[in-house]
């Protein structure tokens, strides 16, 4: 079956229409039962101790008065489970830690207590004894010479590294420097490369770290049954995956762990690891012989949930004086934080924007992910993609000032085209790039706005106007990272033509039942009414490596009309054969089997489904179908076409700058996206502009402040998330380059309308001033700063990877 | 020993009458004690607005009252709207723009949108964005919970 066939689409087609979102109704209702809001019978109520010290050793732990407290039935902490093994990206993080504390965040013990109270109470009863350890605050610090070591190996007796036999607990051997990984990537010659440029530009960028800031903070459930076998209500992106190390934790085999996925109060990527809070809360489960719930704070979740990480970039970019690009050289700095999570493969994309947002014939790129003793950091929307923009679009802009050129004619000679094979091996079987660019630009009058807007600066008053432009790659047909990047649907009619969509993939909010059903109605012919959507019990639904990557409409979408299609083909065929036709004249329209060239109804869909279902020759109509993307993974080299599609958008950002404050108003945003093609027009829209606004607080107003180590802002009073009335005007509109392996011609979007904004609102700030700015947030105070000449730049310390 | 008091009030229009511990927090009182999970625990300190409740008429972030406050108010909870025939034309009107995405922060958007609505049945589309300026959205962009309330402001018109 070849699911990349398009079907001929009519007037009463679902595709490209607006489809209410399934769950909007019990939601807006305040009927949806999150995570939050769940009791199991006999649950109790577990809370987590975490470290008073940035980086210390820990003499002594007691939890005496703790377990004495009335009310608590455990106390935890890491000699209490000695079993313990170590997890995430590199497994160098303990859920306990019994030793020795590597940041604030880190979890030392672990109560189960009748009430959340009596849990906070036993934590004040915990007495901790520690010896301080020198704080490494910032990854240039981390690699200096002789810098105090955050993972040393573990020494035996003698001072000597320990020689640990395998599968002991503490698997991780330790690090001989503060290195926590290195990337690098090279395609063309460098240096004749910068021989042959006429102009080269070479800038420091600073990127700061800012969370996610769901709404529904992080809980799970954990519960044993009374053979062992767990079972976790949680909110994770990965079911799959958390199924397999849960049961690699507990020594199990992974078929007697079950992930049911409450709905999600969002996720942006927060919860694609494992995490130590969800094997705290499995440990005291196992110990109470109880069920046990664990639900943040909101100030644990700023405190405890992952970040998108610091990064310091420096990066030289070349072209010639027709505008022709030659090369990009790339250096960046990751601050890890204490413990390896996803934030430290976000290499992998950001080298694919510097590879492969526009042609560049050389490439060079390398990246540093350090051990710092800051909160820990993981992935989030966009995946390195925000940061790489941020210097690259900005660099664009200067590259093109410098040779005269206008900043969107440099863009457009040297966009990708369909067809192209990138220095990285990406190849673009559909682009709207060029699309993308110009009707972003038309749409917002950005070239005569430009223009303007530099024959106004010295105009009088203190309001400068700005427009800038910033455009973006990132994979739009999943990212071929674990084994498999498939996904697994069964669908199942009823006598009454009713659908169970039951689909791996999970809808953590961004709309993935609706579209799927849509996808599915499209086939057999029937309205959305009809699908009941399964898509949160790991012991009902099939295999899906998770919502990440932008890969559940394209992923699941293709797995999901495979389905439909085998289904549709089976009915046809029973039709056919019951009443005497050409399978091939037959369709599925309204409802019914109808004569595909005239629309004549032959039998109702539901009449025919009794008739299959309760003949002699009983026969179900359910049919399974797996998709698996035709990517590839990349290879030690980094080259490969690691997803089977590839988005792209532009944006234009409009700005406000006042001179005498440093305020920056964002009044608008035109986005152009290459989405393949539009499903979901409402769906799609939202994405959009959720994202925008994302892309504008990471511009504008958010940062998590960590100074040595300490967060200082861990609430939404100092946490500024955007606010309705401070979201600017917004013009979405859609490229559909129609892709040839997407369901329907789709491609995935949901990281990219965050991606760009921050690049273009930079380009925007100059366009109004005359100032660049290299460091983000553009705070009020930042940008008063660089007004008037007075804000360092960011500086790449004297150092280089070997 | 736990210092409680007895409350008398009206919730979404039946009289409850409740001893209670004087520390009690109202947004647990609604969620633990009497099982109306619709408001939403969001941040605890009246940033986020997901708790969003009508007290006497006025919204108010219950997080930020202690249960006793409660003692002879009239409280409409998310649930309370269900009787409420503006209320089910304010909440399709979320479904009909897609202004849920988690769905999360939308009780309490909606509890605030229904106040802003009534107050202000011709509000403009600025005035609803200040109206809304308490409750925090992470999903939509909050473009479509404006145009909602908007849609929702003309049909009562």
């Amino acid at each position: 079956m070849n699911v990349a066939e398009k079907p001929v689409i009519t007037a009463e087609s679902l595709i490209g229409q607006r489809i209410q979102k399934k769950d909007a109704p019990e939601k807006a209702a305040g009927k949806t039962r999150y995570i939050q809001d769940m009791i199991v019978p006999g649950m109790l109520h577990a809370k987590i101790l975490r470290s008073a010290r940035v980086h210390a050793r820990i003499k002594s732990i007691d939890t005496s008065a703790a377990k004495a407290l009335p009310g608590v039935h455990v106390v935890l902490t890491a000699a209490d489970v000695p079993d313990q093994q170590p997890i995430g990206v590199a497994r160098d993080h303990l859920p306990l830690k019994g030793e020795r504390v590597r940041s604030l965040r880190d979890e030392i013990a672990a109560v189960a207590a009748d009430s959340d109270e009596i849990a906070e109470a036993a934590l004040k009863l915990i007495r901790v004894e520690y010896e301080d350890l020198p704080v490494i605050a910032t990854p240039e610090d981390a690699i200096k010479p002789g810098a105090p070591l955050i993972h040393p190996a573990p020494l035996d007796a003698h001072g000597r590294p320990k020689s640990l036999p395998p599968k002991t607990p503490i698997a991780f051997a330790g690090k001989p420097d503060n290195i926590a990984m290195r990337f690098d990537y090279t395609h063309g010659d460098i240096a004749q490369a910068e021989a042959e440029s006429d102009v080269v530009v070479e800038d420091s960028f600073q990127l700061h770290y800012v969370t996610h800031c769901c709404m529904g903070v992080s809980g799970v459930i954990a519960e044993f049954d009374a053979s062992g076998n767990l079972l976790m209500y949680s909110n994770t992106q990965v079911p799959f995956l958390h199924k397999r190390e849960f049961a690699e934790y507990l020594n199990i085999d992974p078929s007697r762990v079950r992930i049911i996925q409450p709905p999600i109060g969002g996720g942006f990527g927060s919860k694609l690891d494992i995490y130590p809070f969800e094997v705290i809360c499995i440990f005291l489960a196992r110990a109470a012989k109880r069920p046990v719930k664990m639900v943040f704070t909101r100030e644990e979740e700023f405190l405890a949930s992952p970040t998108r990480q610091p990064v310091l970039l420096t990066l030289r970019s070349g072209c010639k004086k027709d505008g022709t690009l030659t090369f990009r050289q790339v250096h960046t700095l990751h601050d890890n934080g204490a413990y390896t999570s996803w934030g430290a493969t976000t290499p992998f994309v950001m080298m694919q924007t510097f590879s492969s947002l526009y042609r560049v014939p050389a490439c060079d790129y390398h990246t540093t992910v350090v051990y710092t003793n800051n909160p820990y950091a993981g992935s989030f929307r966009g995946y390195g993609n925000l940061q790489a923009t941020f210097a690259i679009e900005q660099h664009m802009d200067m590259l093109a000032e410098k040779i005269g050129m206008d900043a969107l004619d440099f863009r457009l000679k040297n966009a990708q085209d369909a067809g192209e094979v990138t220095g990285q091996g990406m190849t673009f079987k559909s682009c709207g790039f060029k699309e993308c660019l110009t009707t972003a630009a038309e749409r917002s009058d950005y070239r005569k706005k430009h223009a303007d807007n530099i024959a106004n600066r010295n105009a009088r008053g203190p309001v400068k106007r700005g427009i800038g432009i910033a455009s973006m790659l990132h994979v739009g047909g999943g990212a071929k990272i674990y084994p498999s990047d498939g996904c697994g649907t069964i669908l199942k009619l009823d006598d009454f033509a009713n659908i169970t969509l039951i689909t791996g993939a999970s809808e953590i909010g961004q709309g993935s039942e609706t579209v799927l059903s849509q996808l599915v109605c499209e086939e057999l012919g029937l309205p959305i009414s009809a699908v009941t959507v399964v898509n949160n019990d790991t012991a009902i639904t099939p295999w899906d490596v998770g919502v990440h990557a932008s890969r559940t409409t394209f992923i699941a979408g293709n797995s999901a009309i495979g389905a439909a299609r085998k289904a549709k083909a089976k009915i046809l065929a029973a039709a056919a054969k019951k009443h005497g036709c050409d399978e091939g004249a037959l369709d599925l329209r309204g409802g019914f089997v109808v004569v595909a060239e005239t629309g004549e109804p032959v039998v109702e869909l539901a009449r025919l489904m009794r008739n299959l279902h309760f003949s002699d020759k009983a026969e179900l109509v359910m049919t399974t179908f797996y998709y698996e993307p035709p990517s590839v993974h990349q290879d030690k080299a980094f080259k490969g076409d690691v997803s089977a599609a590839y988005a792209w958008a532009a944006q234009v950002v409009e700005v406000e700058v006042d001179t005498d404050t440093g305020i920056v108003k964002m009044t608008k945003v035109t986005g152009t996206h290459d989405v393949g093609r539009v499903l979901n027009r409402l769906g799609l829209e939202g994405q959009i502009e959720g994202g925008v606004v994302m892309g504008q607080g990471y511009a504008l107003t958010e940062n998590l402040i960590v100074e040595n180590g300490v967060t200082r802002n861990p609430n939404f009073r100092d946490y500024k998330l955007v606010t309705a009335p401070e979201i600017p005007e917004m013009d979405i509109t859609f490229v559909e380059s129609m892709d040839g392996e997407g369901p329907q011609g789709a491609k995935g979007v949901g990281e990219a309308p965050a991606i760009c904004i921050a690049a273009a609102a930079a380009n925007a700030i100059y366009n109004a001033t005359g100032v660049r700015m290299f460091a983000l947030p553009f705070t009020p105070e930042a940008v008063y700063r660089a007004l008037r000449g007075a804000a360092p730049k960011p500086h790449w310390p004297a150092w280089k990877p070997e | 020993m736990l210092l409680t008091h007895d409350i008398e009030f009206t919730l979404n229009g039946v009289k409850k009458r409740l001893t209670i511990d004087v520390t009690m927090n109202a947004l647990d009182l609604l969620r633990d004690v009497v099982g109306l999970t619709g408001t939403k625990y969001g941040c605890g300190e009246g940033e986020c607005g997901a708790c969003t409740i009508r007290v006497d008429g006025e919204t108010r972030n219950s997080c930020l009252m202690f249960a006793v406050d409660f003692d002879g108010r009239d409280i409409v909870t998310i649930e309370g709207l269900a009787a409420d025939p503006k209320a089910d034309a304010l909440r399709e009107s979320f479904v009909e723009h897609g202004a849920v995405q988690c769905g999360f922060c939308t009780p309490g958007m909606v509890m605030q949108a229904s106040h802003i609505l009534e107050t202000h049945p011709d509000a403009d589309a600025e005035t609803i964005k200040r109206g809304l300026e308490g409750n925090l959205c992470r999903c939509t962009g909050y473009k479509k919970i404006v145009d909602a309330v908007e849609s929702a402001c003309c049909g009562a018109k």
